[in-house]
C-alpha cells in the first residue's frame, strides 16, 4: 500500500503528541498508509509511540538527534527530505503551524515538489480543500509537481483511532552544516493556563476591547469556566494589556475551530475572523447592533456584556 | 548594514476579495490593492536597524506594474530605494516559482539582512522567507517579536504560542517579523514628498537571467482546480437584551445541547 509520511508534532511540555498529529494521521489515511516521522531530541519517540499506533501509524521513523532540537526547523526538513528520497512516499502531511509551514516550504525546495498550506481536507486523489481570504472562499487545489506536501489546518479533521503496527525504524541522521545556521538558544514559556488548550478546546469564549480592562476579563473567565471552555482575546484586547498575547485569536494569533465560539465585546474585524470563522457555532454579545460579528453569529445578543454575561454564567452554573 | 525589505502588494483584506474565474488566480485588476499590512512591520524594523547600524534600505517587490503603490508607501516611510521585478510571464506563479525570482533578484543586490513580513494576506502561505533561506543557503530567523543586531550576530525572539524562542545566527540572514515586533510609523508629509524622488529600478526576468518558461501558471507546482464562496451560514438569530438576553442565550445553548 502507498506510504504517506506524517510529521509528528510533540507537545512542548513533553506530554505526548499534539492533537494536530492525530488529525494529520487521520487525514493521511485517505491517501495511503501513514508512516509517522519523529524528528526530535533523543527519547522523543518513546513518549509518543503508543498514540501513533492507536491512530494508524504503520511505521514510526525515529530520527533522534540533539542537532534536531538545537537548530531551527531546517534539520527537520532535512530528515523528511532524506525519507522522501529513500521511501518514495505518495505524499507528506505536516500540521499547519508556523513551524510546520516553514518545514513544508524547505522540503518543497529540497525535493523539487509543490506544496499546499492550511488544507482542511485531503481527498483520495490528492485534491486538497483550502479556505482562502479569511474563510470567505473555499478552494480545491492540487500539487502538480513532485511529491505533494500538505500542511493540515488544526481542528479541520476529527481524529479517528485505527490500529497501526507502529513498527519502529531508526533513521540515521547526519544534519548538514547548512541546516545548522539558526541556533535555538532557549525556549521560554511565559504563560500557562489551567484551562483547556485554546486550539484544542471544544468551546472558546473570547473577549475584546469591549471588556474594557484586565480586571474585567474575569467576566470572560467566569463564563468560560461555567462552560469548561478556553479563554481567547482579540488583538485589541491584547494590545490594550487586558490579556496576554498567547491567547490572541486571529491572523497573527491562534486559529481555532471549536464546536462553539463565543465572541464578547469583539467587533469582528477580518483579521479576527481569520482565526475563528470555521467555528461550528458562533455566539456574539455586543452592544452595537451594527457590529460585523453579527453577520457570522448563529445567535447574537445585542446588549451590554457586563449585564448579559454574568447573568448567563450564573444561569449556566445553576443548571448543573 | 545593507538591508533589503521584501514588500508585496495585495488586495485590501478589508474589502471584497475574489479569485479570477478565468484562471483561478487572485483577482488583482479590480481589487483595492494595498501594501500587505504585515510588511509594514518589516519596513519599520529595517528602518530601525538602519538608524542604529547605518547603511541603506532597499525595497524589493515582485509583482504587476500596479505594485508601485506599495513601493511608494515603503519609500515614504523612509526606505532609500527600490527594485521592482515585473514581467507578464510571472502572472499565476506559485510560491515556489516566485521564490526563485526573488532569490535571483537578491543575488544581484548587496545585503547583510533581508527582512520580510510573516505572511501575505492574499495567499496566506507564510513560507516565502523559508523558501528563500533554503534557496540562498542563508539562515532564517522567523516570527521575530524582537531583533537585536550585534556586529554580524543577530538575536531574535521568535514569537511562539505561549512565549518565545531565543534564536541566534550570523549575517547575511533573513528575518521575518511578527506583528508584535514594533508599531509601524506613518509616512510624514516630508517623507511622502521625498519618496517621489527616490530611485525605483524596474527589472524583467531577462534582466535577472530567469527563463520565463519556469514561472507562471503553466509550470506552477500547484494549481487551483476550482473555487466557490463559502456556503452562507443559515440566517442567525439576533435578540436585543431587555433584561432577558442572558436567559435567551442560555436557552439557545440548551437547545443546542451545549448546557
Ligand atoms: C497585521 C494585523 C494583524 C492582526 N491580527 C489580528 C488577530 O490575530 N486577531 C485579532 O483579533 N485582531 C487582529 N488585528 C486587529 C484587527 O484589525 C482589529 O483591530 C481587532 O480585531 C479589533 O478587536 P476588537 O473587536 O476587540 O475591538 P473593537 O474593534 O474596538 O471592537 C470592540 C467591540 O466591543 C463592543 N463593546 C464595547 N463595549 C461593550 C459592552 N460594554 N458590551 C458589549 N459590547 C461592547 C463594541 O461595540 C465593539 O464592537 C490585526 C491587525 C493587523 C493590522
Ligand atoms: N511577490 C513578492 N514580492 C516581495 N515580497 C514578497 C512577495 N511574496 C511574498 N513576499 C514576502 O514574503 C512574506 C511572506 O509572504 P507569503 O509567504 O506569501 O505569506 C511577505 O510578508 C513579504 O515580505
Amino acid at each position: 500500500m502507498a506510504e504517506v509520511l506524517v510529521l509528528v508534532e510533540v507537545a512542548p511540555d513533553g506530554s505526548g503528541v499534539r492533537k494536530t498529529t492525530l488529525e494529520a494521521l487521520t487525514a493521511a489515511r485517505a491517501l495511503g498508509e501513514p508512516s509517522a516521522v519523529v524528528a526530535g531530541a533523543p527519547g522523543t519517540a518513546a513518549s509518543v509511540k503508543a498514540a501513533l499506533a492507536e491512530y494508524g501509524a504503520a511505521r514510526v521513523y525515529v530520527a533522534e538527534s540533539d542537532d534536531v532540537d538545537a537548530y531551527l526547523v531546517a534539520p527537520k526538513a532535512e530528515v523528511l527530505a532524506q525519507l522522501v528520497r529513500e521511501k518514495s512516499p505518495v505524499a507528506v502531511v505536516i500540521p499547519s503551524t508556523p513551524e510546520g509551514k516553514e518545514i513544508a516550504g524547505r522540503l518543497a525546495i529540497k525535493t523539487g515538489s509543490g506544496f499546499l498550506t492550511d488544507v482542511t481536507e485531503i481527498a483520495a486523489d490528492g485534491t486538497a480543500t483550502q479556505v482562502a481570504f479569511a474563510g470567505a472562499t473555499i478552494v480545491h487545489s492540487k500539487v502538480t509537481v513532485g511529491t505533494p506536501i500538505y500542511t493540515l489546518r488544526g481542528n479541520s479533521v476529527t481524529p479517528e483511532a485505527a490500529a497501526g503496527a507502529a513498527e519502529e525504524e531508526t533513521v540515521t541522521v547526519s544534519i548538514s552544516e547548512a541546516a545548522k545556521q539558526t541556533r535555538v538558544v532557549e525556549r521560554v514559556v511565559e504563560q500557562k493556563s489551567s484551562r483547556p488548550e485554546l486550539t484544542e478546546a471544544a468551546i472558546v469564549v473570547s473577549g475584546g476591547r469591549g471588556v474594557a480592562s484586565a480586571e474585567n476579563f474575569s467576566v470572560i473567565e467566569g463564563l468560560a469556566d461555567s462552560l469548561g471552555a478556553a479563554v481567547g482575546a482579540s488583538r485589541a484586547a491584547v494590545d490594550s494589556g487586558f490579556y496576554p498575547h498567547s491567547f490572541q485569536v486571529g491572523q497573527t494569533g491562534k486559529t481555532v475551530s471549536p464546536q462553539l465560539y463565543v465572541a464578547v465585546g469583539i467587533s469582528g474585524a477580518i483579521q479576527h475572523r481569520a482565526g475563528m470563522q470555521t467555528s461550528k457555532t458562533i455566539i456574539a454579545v455586543n452592544k452595537d447592533t451594527e457590529a460585523p460579528i453579527f453577520e457570522l453569529a448563529d445567535f447574537g445578543v445585542v446588549g451590554d456584556l457586563n449585564t448579559v454575561v454574568p447573568a448567563a454564567t450564573e444561569q449556566i452554573t445553576a443548571r448543573k | 548594514m545593507n538591508i533589503v525589505v521584501l514588500v508585496k502588494q495585495v488586495p485590501d483584506s478589508g474589502s471584497e476579495r475574489a479569485l479570477d474565474s478565468a484562471d483561478n488566480t487572485v483577482a488583482r485588476a479590480g481589487a483595492d490593492n494595498v501594501i500587505n499590512e504585515m510588511d509594514e512591520y518589516a519596513i519599520e524594523e529595517a528602518l530601525t536597524v538602519k538608524e542604529s547600524q547605518g547603511g541603506e534600505v532597499t525595497v524589493l517587490t515582485i509583482g504587476p506594474s500596479t505594485a508601485t503603490d506599495a513601493i511608494r508607501k515603503a519609500l515614504s516611510m523612509g526606505a532609500d530605494k527600490a527594485v521592482h521585478v515585473t514581467d507578464e510571464a510571472i502572472h499565476g506563479s506559485c510560491a515556489v516559482q516566485t521564490s526563485a525570482v526573488i532569490a535571483a533578484a537578491l543575488s544581484q543586490l548587496e545585503y547583510d539582512l533581508v527582512v520580510c513580513g510573516a505572511e501575505s494576506t492574499d495567499g496566506q502561505v507564510s513560507v516565502m522567507p523559508a523558501l528563500l533561506s533554503e534557496r540562498l543557503g542563508i539562515p532564517h530567523l522567523s516570527g521575530a517579536r524582537k531583533l537585536t543586531v550585534e556586529g554580524t550576530t543577530l538575536h531574535v525572539e521568535r514569537q511562539t504560542d505561549g512565549g518565545y524562542w531565543a534564536l541566534e545566527a550570523q549575517t547575511p540572514a533573513i528575518v521575518s517579523t511578527w506583528d508584535t515586533i514594533n508599531e509601524p510609523r506613518y509616512p510624514s508629509f516630508k517623507g511622502i514628498m521625498a519618496a517621489k524622488k527616490k530611485p525605483v529600478t524596474t527589472m524583467s526576468l531577462g534582466d535577472l537571467g530567469v527563463d520565463p518558461s519556469t514561472v507562471g501558471l503553466a509550470s506552477a507546482t500547484s494549481q487551483v482546480l476550482d473555487f466557490a464562496g463559502r456556503p452562507p451560514k443559515g440566517e442567525g438569530v439576533k435578540v436585543v437584551d431587555e433584561g432577558d438576553g442572558a436567559e435567551k442565550l442560555v436557552g439557545y445553548l440548551a437547545a443546542q445541547k451545549i448546557v
